[in-house]
């Protein structure tokens, strides 16, 4: 099964939800039998994109490569932890990328968002329509997120792409930070009613 | 527990790029640990993370990169995290009313903080965090005591644990959080009949601060 998973891995724009699909039976392939060959699908497909961020964040070559591997070696290491009822798993990688960024470039505790995850562990009770709608997350948030208008995505590919602190967004695009914030804000709720919508 | 005020959403998508600062993180996470909407709600905020970096061009790995991850693997023993089961944290603990996030920092009882009085009916415990710009303290301020006027010029968010204040947007009750822009004016009178116990992070009044409030800033301690 894994074979084909793997070849399908080459096909261009696949249909909405197969991402996650194939992207959750790698996790559980890592968590429950320690599959490395899985694992390097894993790598294969967020390997570059973590390094890419990095990079984008201001990181130089060697460090960015440094952190990539921190974080694919957590995904290794935490597979089980993994939840499909609290996000997708690029979602799940995105902040496991946050935090060892975090941790390492900003030299502040992750503590609080780790502490976060236990309390969600501890308290979000997994049900089969959470794990379906968190499964549509990934291609739904990507679909709402194209529909943004450009001012307002321009905002959230700097904060979320670059990790670009809000005061650096608003030097670089020339507004007061009033307004970075509230085309912040604007674009979280049209992604919220997008999702209410199609949901 | 019932919470009326909630995280702005700017203050959510922060939390969730990693900008807020650690004064503020903390707020924010205390507050996620007790509020199961703002806990849906930061999830919808990492997703944008999430689909970013599905969308994000690749940049080039350096060379042999995963032969040298899977040879770091198989050298070191395998420490996999087990499926955990569901256990009691302090923070879904019905009786505690510290959250997980803050009780990292102060311990699990808010009955042990080492308050130092500051004015009469005002007692204050300030949290020392490393690369900080801002400041996080604890208040406690007894019943019909207005709070002590802090941090204007810069953002505030105020997390309550105990008790209860109002002001001119309302009631805050244990789990309501006052997210608050720098231009608000807000005078909060603690309306409890018990003091009221809150969580500050204010951006460090610095150069916003005028002669007058400098010179009241000794006193007040913040
Ligand atoms: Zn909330």
């Amino acid at each position: 099964m894994l074979k084909v998973l793997r070849m399908e891995e080459t096909t261009e724009d696949p249909g909405p939800n197969t991402d996650q699909a194939r992207h959750e039976a790698l996790i559980t392939a890592v968590a429950d039998n320690r599959d490395k060959s899985a694992f390097e699908s894993l790598f294969v497909r967020f390997g570059p994109r973590i390094k890419g961020m990095m990079l984008g964040s201001g990181a130089g070559e060697d460090l960015a490569e440094d952190l990539m591997q921190e974080v694919m070696l957590t995904v290794w290491r935490k597979a089980a932890l993994y939840a499909p009822e609290r996000g997708s798993v690029s979602t799940w990688i995105f902040t496991i990328a946050r935090n060892a960024r975090i941790d390492r470039l900003r030299r502040q505790p992750v503590q609080p968002f780790v502490d976060v995850e236990t309390v969600s562990i501890a308290s979000d009770a997994p049900s089969a329509e959470s794990e379906m709608i968190a499964g549509q997350h990934g291609e739904i948030v990507r679909a709402a997120l194209q529909k943004l208008p450009q001012e307002q995505r321009d905002v959230i590919d700097l904060a979320f792409n670059q990790f670009m602190p809000q005061s650096e967004i608003a030097k670089k695009l020339n507004l007061p930070i009033g307004t970075v914030k509230s085309r912040t804000r604007l674009a979280y709720k049209k992604l919220k009613e997008n999702l209410e919508d199609l949901r | 527990m019932s919470i009326h005020h909630h995280l702005d959403a700017a203050s959510l998508m922060r939390y969730a790029a990693g900008d807020l600062d650690p004064a503020f993180a903390v707020v924010v996470a205390s507050h996620i640990a007790m509020c199961d909407e703002c806990r849906q709600a930061v999830r919808l905020a990492e997703a944008v993370g999430g689909a970013c970096l599905s969308d994000m061009p690749e940049a080039a790995l350096s060379d042999g990169s995963f032969t040298r991850l899977s040879r770091m693997i198989d050298a070191a023993p395998d420490t996999a995290t087990k499926r955990r089961p569901v256990e009691a944290t302090p923070a879904n603990d019905p009786d505690g009313d510290v959250p997980l996030p803050l009780s990292s920092l102060i311990g699990g009882s808010l009955d042990d903080v080492p308050w130092r009085l500051v004015v009469p009916g005002v007692y204050r415990h300030k949290i020392e965090l490393a690369d900080t710009s801002s400041s996080l303290f604890m208040l406690k301020i007894g019943s019909g005591r207005k709070m002590p006027e802090h941090g204007h010029g810069g953002t505030e968010m105020t997390l309550i644990l105990r008790g209860s204040y109002s002001d001119s947007m309302g009631r805050f009750g244990p789990g309501d959080v006052a997210d608050l822009d720098e231009h608000v004016e807000h005078q909060p009178v603690v309306d409890s009949d018990d003091p009221c116990i809150c969580l500050v992070a204010t951006e460090e009044p610095t150069r916003f601060k005028g002669i007058v409030s400098r010179l009241m800033q000794p006193l007040v301690g913040i």
